[in-house]
């Protein structure tokens, strides 16, 4: 893809995030929307493109009154919404469609109009993982994390430290759902959940949603608000089966999509103002900036307990306090999302200043699929 | 009466041969007549040369920890907690998830590495389970 072709122009969450009790999951995409066709100036029959994950694009589409000539209903998890922005990009260069909504809404806590999700008996899950006692993603994700540490000289107090830097950050944050200060201690102090992950490394369960609007660059500059342009995408997926990783060491999703979207952006690590990592789990930065190649995987525990991620630090990374102090829909690429365009926008409640460029990166299931998007405000 | 309320597996037409395998004492891979590459889990083709002409055999049951979360809650049905959950990377190249049996459920009992062998659990007439323990000696 060309580089800087195609701009965010619109882009919003739902007007709450956190416990929302008195709305449905399709209410909270249309709440979305509708706020991001705001921050547009756009009416919802100027939007010929829609794309979305987990409702189906037919759902959403119909229930906004919308007439889409194009159509993305990719659903790999919570990266999903990356891999929207990169298919839509895609689409918007080749003419395909010229204004594309991306939406994103989960009743994550109350369990509103939420479709269930379960695994069939005789899905590869269900015959070679669902018996072993797995049982939600705080069973999962975790599994590979004690290889990771033990290969690479990582320790708990380390992968504690990131869940206590995310908290400043959150701590700034009007919006976010936990901001009280917390100590390593505190960390490696709180439930357990699955060793060797406690309570206070593992994401927020919260209702929320949020969603982009993208055009072409060239139209772009007429909107109300600077436009966010789209200056490098990668994607990629591996397996839904956490079992049958590769290796624990990496992800093999991680190192495609990200230096993907590296090269297509054309820029060094050292060239990035703000980063973006989406963790559900608190061993997710640190298996980031290995796999993106920021510095190798020995490092990335050191590089977070030393501060480089903290507010003031070298390499600020989730600025919103992320999904361990943010908020945590079930899908949290969406809202890395919309950071890094408030980010650019220079109008992040915690915002970096004179950020130029934004790297975001998702995770879908458990290490089953990865987008990575990167901004910037410069064209 | 916990244990009956554990997910069964389903055999599919692909998959039915290690099931019948671990029912009759084996741990059963495939392995490629092309290329040699042994793989799991089961299907009838090769995911590193496609090529259709694969054969089943028994495995060793020899394996190593690879990794493993000791799972406190939310706690699956049939499952008291707090149990492993474990990958295990068996001697001819595959890893696989299952539970430690016959080990305390601790950090302490559970060093990765650890050298493990299969044991057979029967959930009933269809279906057995592939856990594993520690090898003996």
């Amino acid at each position: 893809m060309r580089r800087n072709q195609v701009a965010v122009v619109g882009a919003a969450e739902t007007t709450k995030l956190g416990v929302i009790p008195d709305m449905s999951q399709i209410q909270l995409h249309a709440d979305a929307a509708l706020n991001a066709i705001a921050d547009a100036g756009l009416k919802l029959s100027d939007i010929d493109g829609i794309a979305t994950a987990v409702e189906t694009p037919q759902q959403i589409a119909h229930y906004l009154g919308i007439t889409p000539t194009w159509v993305d209903g990719t659903s790999v998890g919570g990266c999903s919404f990356m891999l929207h922005v990169r298919h839509a990009a895609a689409a918007i260069e080749a003419g395909l469609c010229k204004t594309v909504l991306i939406t994103h809404a989960e009743s994550g806590k109350s369990m509103i109009g939420k479709l269930p999700r379960s695994i069939p008996a005789d899905s590869l899950q269900g015959q070679f993982e669902a018996p072993f006692g797995v049982y939600g993603p705080p069973s999962m994700f975790p599994i590979p994390v004690l290889r990771y540490m033990k290969t690479h000289g990582i320790t708990h107090e380390q992968i504690a430290s990131v869940a206590v830097v995310q908290r400043e950050w959150a701590a700034k944050n009007p919006r976010a759902m936990m901001k009280d200060p917390i100590t390593v201690a505190d960390v490696l102090n709180s439930r357990m959940i699955a060793y060797p992950f406690r309570l206070l490394q593992c994401c927020l369960v919260t209702d929320g949603g949020g969603a982009l609007i993208l055009t072409s660059a060239d139209r772009a500059k007429d909107f109300p608000k600077k436009p966010v342009y789209i200056l490098g995408t990668g994607e990629s997926v591996e397996t839904p089966m956490v079992s049958q990783m590769e290796t624990f060491n990496s992800s093999r999703a991680f190192k495609v999509a990200g230096p993907t979207a590296f090269r297509e952006a054309g820029i060094t690590h050292k060239d990035v103002d703000h980063l973006m990592i989406y963790d559900a789990f608190a061993h997710l930065p640190l298996f980031g900036l290995g796999d993106l190649g920021f510095m190798p995987h020995e490092e990335t525990g050191k590089f977070i307990a030393d501060g480089n991620t903290r507010p003031g630090g070298k390499l600020p990374l989730n600025t919103n306090g992320g999904g361990l102090s943010y908020m945590h829909s079930g899908m949290y690429g969406m809202y890395a999302l919309q950071e890094s365009v408030r980010q650019m926008r220079g109008i992040a409640p915690a915002q970096v200043e004179g950020a130029k460029i934004s790297v975001c990166h998702g995770v879908g299931g458990m290490f089953a699929a990865s987008g990575t998007i990167i901004f910037t405000n410069e064209k | 009466m916990a244990e009956a309320q554990r997910a069964r597996p389903k055999p599919t037409p692909e998959t039915q041969h290690f099931w019948d395998g671990t029912q009759a004492g084996e741990l059963r891979l495939q392995r490629c007549d092309a290329c040699a590459h042994v793989y799991f889990p089961p299907r009838p083709f090769c995911p590193s040369c496609a090529s259709r002409k694969v054969s089943a055999f028994p495995a060793s049951g020899k394996a190593t920890l690879y990794s493993y979360v000791i799972n406190h809650r939310p706690a699956a049905p049939g499952f008291t907690p707090p149990y492993a959950i474990a990958v295990v990377e068996l001697e001819e190249g595959p890893r696989m998830m299952t539970n430690i049996i016959d080990c305390p459920q601790t950090p302490e009992a559970l060093e990765l590495d650890m050298k493990l062998e299969v044991a057979f659990d029967k959930l009933d007439d269809k279906i057995t389970l592939p856990l594993f323990r520690p090898a003996k000696g």
